[in-house]
């Protein structure tokens, strides 16, 4: 019962499969706005990991979606590394940076938590300013190294194509790759740690080394979709570090339902496409994004599918 | 039979500002036994198995357990050495199921390796306690009795070798006590037992000694006919209480 949730399996492969078929029923700007889901939900499925379901709300984690981005975007542009290893190195730098962080951060926790992860990721947006001449500041940098060999296959990522795939399948691992980990006993102990930290600690299990695990573990993921990013569109840029990507991964999350996993895949969805269309017709769309979040508290506190979890489908977690 | 020690405190002191809650205690637990603390509200029994399970750091003494010094261990190494500690209010995960929150203890002591053998290990555990058919349910909405039932489930899941229980029959029907007080019996075959204890009934049923506190210091110990009959423990808590 634990130890298999062969319905939430079903349920990600149908999604993988969906994801996978998309490109046979979809031509050109969707399936690049498609691209650009697949890649952020990557995002705020690893925000998830931290905010959902070990209970640490972060409003940093545009750090560590711009440390995955720039190490594998100067790694690609100064490194004179193919695109694969770049992405690598974008991963290891994402997962350098959460570990640092976390471990002066994991010192505070709740309102404190939120504003010293706050404040590092502005840190860390100060320094790709400050240090322009090599990051490319607000302009940002064009990566010119645009495919790599796959065995014999030669890929392009100048092709729309390409792209949709590349991302689809580093979704598609993600996504697995987290199932795996959050539907058994580690999801288990994460959520132990944000139900009741003290009987956690008191069954034996050293509290604070969990939550440094989860926050590393969050930020890798989160990481590993800026890296992601960076190389598919051939751009790293400071405005992927600011306040505003924290709080997207936060917005996404808090749509799907935090603590869900396929929660923060829902939320990128709806609301990449939402903000896309609203943006279209009038600069004034945060209000509307604000009103929906306020209907959402309403009527879905635990966000869509976490209401819908908890009303009538208890294996959707 | 030969009496091992498992666990022994020398000048064991915690004092909060002014007042002295444990006062120098020398108290030796051998390998096996059940032992019951009593003694009147604020003698320092809390504290003092707040001290022995690593929640409480203590002033001043040494605790050794299992031939170790642990004075300075932290709370959840001293678990997995084997203390297990039930709190004195319920404290589980509500929100869980009851097979979750054995399973939770469990791994503690398998690690996260196997989720066939956690799982046999938490079923066993509930077992134990005759929580069997309750495991589907949320922890939380189950009666308090059963709550602390589950508590109990969680300490045996991790195998303990010292399992000290808090006031665990607070607030339960006499139907439950008189269940709880045959879990207990279960569980001393495999296990040390020590626990704090209002409830004299409980206390005379399952201890082998009885350990008398009063204002931080061990007043008396002995059997329980021994410290029904010492007049210095009738004078401070037994005359007094019922």
């Amino acid at each position: 019962m634990i130890r298999h949730n062969p319905r939430l399996f079903a349920l990600c492969l149908a999604v993988i499969a969906a994801v996978f078929g998309a490109q046979f029923v979809l031509a050109g700007y969707p399936v690049l706005a498609l691209t650009r889901i697949l890649i952020l939900a990557v995002f705020a499925m690893g925000y998830n990991m931290a905010m959902g379901y070990a209970g640490m709300l972060s409003l940093g984690h545009a750090l560590f979606f711009a440390a995955g981005m720039y190490a594998a975007g100067m790694a690609s542009r100064y490194g004179a590394v193919g695109l694969p290893v770049a992405f690598g190195i974008g991963i290891l730098g994402a997962a350098a940076v959460s570990l640092g962080i976390g471990l002066l951060a994991l010192r505070t926790r709740t309102v404190s938590f939120m504003i010293v992860t706050l404040m590092f990721a502005q840190v860390g947006y100060l320094l790709t300013l400050q240090f322009a001449d090599v990051t490319g500041g607000d302009q940002g940098l064009t990566l010119s190294e645009r495919g790599f060999a796959l065995g014999p296959v030669a890929v392009d990522m100048t092709s729309g194509a390409a792209r949709y795939n590349v991302a689809a399948v580093v979704f598609s691992v993600v996504l697995l790759g987290l199932y795996a980990l959050t539907q058994g006993p580690v999801g288990r102990l994460f959520a132990a740690v944000r139900e009741n930290p003290e009987r956690t600690r008191m069954l034996g299990y050293d509290v604070a080394r969990i939550r440094l695990a989860a926050f590393v573990l969050s930020g890798t993921v989160a990481g590993t979709s800026g890296a992601l990013y960076g190389l598919t569109f051939g751009f790293i840029g400071s405005s992927f570090a600011e306040f505003r990507t924290s709080i997207e991964a936060l917005l996404y999350t808090l749509v799907g339902g935090p603590g869900t996993l396929l929660g923060p895949v829902l939320g990128t969805a709806l609301m990449t496409v939402l903000i896309d269309r609203l943006g279209g017709l009038t600069a004034a769309y945060p209000i509307v994004v604000g009103a929906l979040l306020i209907a959402l508290t309403l009527w879905f506190p635990k966000g869509l599918l976490g209401t819908i979890r908890d009303r009538w489908l208890p294996w959707l977690k | 039979m030969a009496e091992v020690t498992l666990l022994e405190t020398r000048g064991l002191t915690r004092r909060f500002g002014g007042l002295t809650a444990v006062d120098a205690v020398d108290f030796r637990l051998s390998r096996g036994e059940v032992r019951a603390i009593i003694g009147p509200n604020g003698a320092g029994k809390s504290t003092f198995v707040g001290l022995l399970s690593g929640l409480i750091a203590p002033g001043a003494g040494s605790i050794a357990f299992d031939g170790q010094d642990i004075t300075r261990m932290p709370a959840h190494r001293r678990v997995r050495a084997g203390i297990a500690y039930t709190f004195q209010i319920t404290n589980i995960y509500p929100a869980m199921t009851v097979l979750e929150n054995a399973a939770i203890a469990a791994q503690s002591r398998l690690g996260t390796g196997s989720e066939a053998a956690i799982e046999a290990a938490a079923r066993a555990a509930l077992a134990a306690v005759g929580l069997s058919d309750l495991e589907t349910r949320r922890a939380g909405d189950l009666a308090y009795g059963h709550q602390r039932l589950v508590e109990v489930a969680m300490g045996l899941a991790l195998a303990p070798k010292l399992l000290i229980l808090d006031e665990p029959t607070q607030g339960l029907s006499d139907a439950e006590i008189a269940n709880f007080i045959a879990v207990i019996r279960r569980v001393a075959a495999s296990a040390t037992v020590l626990l704090i204890e209002h409830n004299m009934d409980v206390v005379m049923a399952l201890a082998g000694r009885i350990t008398v506190m009063e204002n931080g210091r061990i007043l008396a110990e002995g059997t329980p006919d021994q410290i029904t009959r010492d007049p210095a423990v009738q004078a401070a808590y037994l005359g007094g209480a019922s």
